[in-house]
């Protein structure tokens, strides 16, 4: 993974001291709060309900054992010894002190971490595919890009006051993990007609109020122009976007305002004279300089099938099913991509303590794992296993609660933190995530169901990514009671869609019957094969819509 | 500012240095909602909200507004969700926040005898936000 | 109003004239509106000449004219709004303006260094604005990842070495 060199450590370490400065002159009186908000955003810090909350930059996802420990070391020094990993792929902690946020910044700083512009109206953290460089199916490894764009991005002068915050995640399969196209900006990493390789890039998706689906802008960008285009369509949004409506701001907004077709237009021609002025190609020599930091360990020669592997799996029924739902093919043979579960059964989704994290670690380092993933679903991905140490690895993860066996099935919740955390909150999210898993715990049923994605946020803002769940759950505000609000028909995959509203919303105590009467009735109406969102897309709403109300309507006769 | 005329109010804030919740108590700012002051007149929650700028201008506070209560039995119960979970810590980690800390009382016996003398079912807790 | 140019106080050689007012003698600063309207009789004085831009404002109205400007102010209406920073940089790289690039309005400390990159050289804002803030301000962070019209090394082309 990339190592920071004596700029990127001395960049890190000068911005933590201004950052510092700027906790300072807050604390003397020199910035108002109005005038500090920014500025603590930009370096990750919110105030939330109950306290400070510190937003820790896990750039694309990936993470060595060190960092990992230095995470669980200040969760514990600092906090309330946990971290809650969320749909960016970033860790919050919950409880710091204001006064103490620049002392963590030292200390992730040693492991070259930062919380630079994981908040605020500025390019953020960006986002990759959780399996790069371990699944079959790619093109390249994404990351180098990613790190080439989060440097660029990193302070950029012209871009750090943008009108609102600017999302950019890579992929490079035809299988989307990343939800690409929910993003401001989407690089596909592609081959052309000639077989070169180079990034299909598009603009303007989002959730929040508005939701859009990112639109083509350009389907072919040579290697050595990406940070060109990227920086043509940044700056077009920063000159051209709206500032006099906080909703009405983002790149989506103005993409569909004037068309992709015009957008395009501007696009292209602050491209062409940033190409022409020749300031930001990419030579080839830098991209493959990035790129060895990303090579992958070297695999041994392996023999499938593996026996120990087969042996175990045979034998022992958890084991078992935990390789049937947690175990993704790996590029190489007698390897694995393993997903430890963040879900387990009635906890809080995405939460992981300082005692997990430092055994993680320790397991990474006893089998020889140099790196972790973070992944956008809130679960953590070890992307290079060997398939024989798979029964040692699932015994340890069993041994520290991490071992549930639901990647990816109805239960493998997506949940922001809501109302138990969240100042921006209109209803609590977690509670209802942990009763509707519960109601499904049955890992049988879950395999009967099949993958479902369920997608929940307490309020619009969409960081529990509703609007891209097959089911996706919404948090409202009704005349001070929580409500919830489902929608059907989502996907934040490569067949990108927006839930449909199904109708008003649901009580706390209704919702997670709801959900199982919309559960039970797509057993009953699907076809050989079909997954819930294939039947959904196939019957509509109105079936669903028929069995979801079932009480309400009760209630009014 | 205040939202319905007939409800109580009682102002908060969090506070700068480490953003935890407090609540103006006459003379400065408490950490528990049992020690707020009560505003049953809405002019003068209004005058208490105008006076905590003082607060935010000395940088003891920051974002300071009024919120709604019912009075159960005396005792100051916030009508919004939000606030009881401010005023307690999650309700998903009962371990952490003022729950924890004895900064948060749990109710009166009294009010939940009352709650089962009026409701039929088992005595309803005022502080109760599980799902 | 003192201002900042060259890293220190320097007096403001311009006069700022409201769009109903009569011009005054010297060097002047007005309104792009005024300037569109006047155009003719302000370039034809005998004096040196500023227009400011409001925020939404791009100086690609200027067309040519702009390398007639001894002063171009770009407005800040609030901190936020980072319009400005990409009007400074159109006018240095797309137009080749080479004067005086002036930041007006509520812009803060923390903004000098990335103004200073993108192109501005004179400052004129509030009270904390000050020659020391602005070199304490440019000293936070020696490294750049990114070109900009300020020609500083970025961190690649100092690996490079
Ligand atoms: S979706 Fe809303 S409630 Fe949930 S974390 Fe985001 S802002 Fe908070």
């Amino acid at each position: 993974m990339y190592r920071y060199d004596e700029f990127d450590a001395r960049f890190v370490a000068e911005r933590v001291e201004q950052f510092a400065g700027q906790v300072a002159r807050r604390l003397a009186g020199e910035l108002s709060e109005d005038e500090f908000k920014p500025l603590r955003l930009m370096n990750g810090l919110y105030l939330q309900l109950h306290a400070y909350m510190l937003r820790i930059a896990v750039p694309y996802g990936t993470l060595a054992p060190r960092q990992l420990r230095k995470l669980a070391d200040v969760a514990r020094r600092f906090d309330k010894g946990y971290g809650h990993f969320t749909t960016r792929t970033n860790m919050q902690l919950n409880w710091p002190r204001l006064a103490d946020v620049p002392a963590i910044l030292r200390e992730l700083a040693t492991v070259e971490m930062h919380a630079i512009q994981t908040s605020g109206n500025c390019i953020r953290n960006v986002t990759a595919d959780h399996f790069a460089g371990a699944t079959p199916e790619e093109i390249e490894d994404p990351r180098p890009l990613c790190e080439i764009i989060r440097q660029w991005s990193s302070l950029h002068p012209e871009f750090t006051f943008l009108a609102r915050k600017f999302k950019i995640a890579v992929g490079a399969t035809v299988h989307d993990r990343a939800a690409l196209l929910y993003h401001d900006m989407a690089v596909e990493i592609v081959k052309n007609a000639e077989g070169r390789t180079g990034y299909r890039v598009s603009a303007g998706g989002g959730m929040g109020r508005t939701p859009y689906i990112a639109q083509l802008m350009c389907e072919f960008v040579e290697r050595e122009d990406i940070l060109a285009y990227l920086e043509a369509v940044l700056r077009v949004y920063n000159q051209d976007s709206r500032r006099d409506n906080i909703h009405k701001q983002r790149i989506k907004i103005l993409v569909n305002a004037i068309g992709a077709e015009e957008m395009r237009r501007r696009v292209a021609r602050e491209f062409e004279e940033i190409k022409a002025q020749g300031y930001l190609r990419l030579p080839q020599e830098e991209l493959d300089r990035i790129a060895a930091y990303f090579a992958p360990p070297k695999f041994e020669p392996i023999a499938e099938p593996v026996a120990e592997y087969e042996a175990a799996r045979t034998k022992d029924k958890r084991f078992a099913d935990w390789c049937a739902h947690n175990l993704a093919a790996h590029r190489a043979p007698g390897y694995a991509i393993a997903t430890i579960s963040l879900k387990p059964i009635g906890g809080v989704p995405g939460d992981c303590t300082s005692e997990q994290m430092e055994a993680i670690a320790d397991l990474m380092d006893a089998f020889g794992l140099a790196e972790i993933r973070v992944s956008h679903e809130q679960n953590l991905v070890l992307p290079h296993v060997k398939k024989r140490d798979l029964p040692a690895i699932f015994a340890r993860l069993s041994e520290l609660g991490l071992a549930t066996p639901n990647a990816g099935l109805v239960t493998d919740i997506i949940c922001c933190p809501g109302l138990d955390y969240c100042d921006l909150a209109n209803a609590r999210s977690i509670p209802i995530a942990q009763k509707i898993a519960g109601r499904f715990a049955d890992l049988k049923r879950q395999e009967e169901i099949g993958e479902l994605k369920i997608k929940m946020s307490g309020c619009i803002n969409a960081c529990g990514h509703h609007h891209a769940g097959h089911i996706g759950i919404l948090g409202v505000d009704k005349k001070g009671v929580e409500h919830y609000q489902l929608q059907l028909g989502g996907s934040g995959a490569e067949d990108a869609a927006i839930g449909e509203i199904m109708g008003p919303g649901f009580t706390a105590k209704e919702i997670t019957d709801a959900v199982e009467r919309v559960v039970d009735e797509y057993l009953r109406l699907r076809q050989p094969g079909e997954r819930f969102l294939d039947t959904y897309r196939r019957v509509g709403m109105e079936p669903f819509k028929n069995v979801a109300y079932l009480e309400q309507l009760h209630a009014a006769y | 500012m205040s939202k319905r005329a007939t409800d109580p109010q009682i102002l908060t804030a969090n506070r700068l240095i480490d953003g935890r919740v407090v609540y103006w108590q006459g003379a400065g700012w408490a950490e528990s909602l049992a020690e707020a002051e009560i505003f049953d007149d809405p002019e003068a929650a209004d005058a208490a909200l105008k006076g905590a700028a003082r607060s935010v201008a000395e940088r003891v506070v920051v974002g300071t507004y009024l919120f709604a209560v019912r009075l159960d039995e005396g005792v100051a119960v916030p009508v919004k969700a939000r606030e009881l979970i401010r005023a307690a810590g999650p309700s998903v980690r009962r371990d952490l926040g003022k729950q924890a800390e004895g900064l948060f009382s749990p109710p009166p016996v009294h009010a939940q005898v009352r709650h089962a003398r009026t409701t039929p079912g088992p005595a309803r807790d005022p502080f109760d936000v599980s799902i | 109003m003192p201002l900042i140019k060259n890293g220190d106080w320097a007096d403001d050689e311009f006069a700022t004239v409201a769009d109903d007012a009569a011009l005054p003698e010297g060097a002047v600063i007005v309104s792009l509106a005024r300037f569109e309207k006047e155009r003719a009789a302000l370039l034809a004085r005998n004096a040196r000449l500023g227009v400011h831009l409001a925020a939404p404002q791009s100086p690609e109205a200027l067309g040519e004219d702009v390398h007639r400007l001894s002063v171009v102010v770009l407005d800040f209406p609030a901190f936020k709004d980072g319009r400005a920073f990409s009007w400074a940089r159109l006018l240095r790289t797309r137009l080749g303006y080479t004067g005086e690039i002036r930041a007006h309005g509520a812009f803060l400390v923390d903004q000098l260094a990335h103004m200073m990159r993108v192109g501005f050289t004179a400052f004129d804002g509030d009270a904390r604005i000050t020659p020391q803030a602005l070199a304490s301000a440019l000293g936070e962070i020696s490294y750049r990842y990114q070109p900009a019209p300020d020609g500083q090394k970025t961190i690649r082309q100092l690996r490079a070495r």
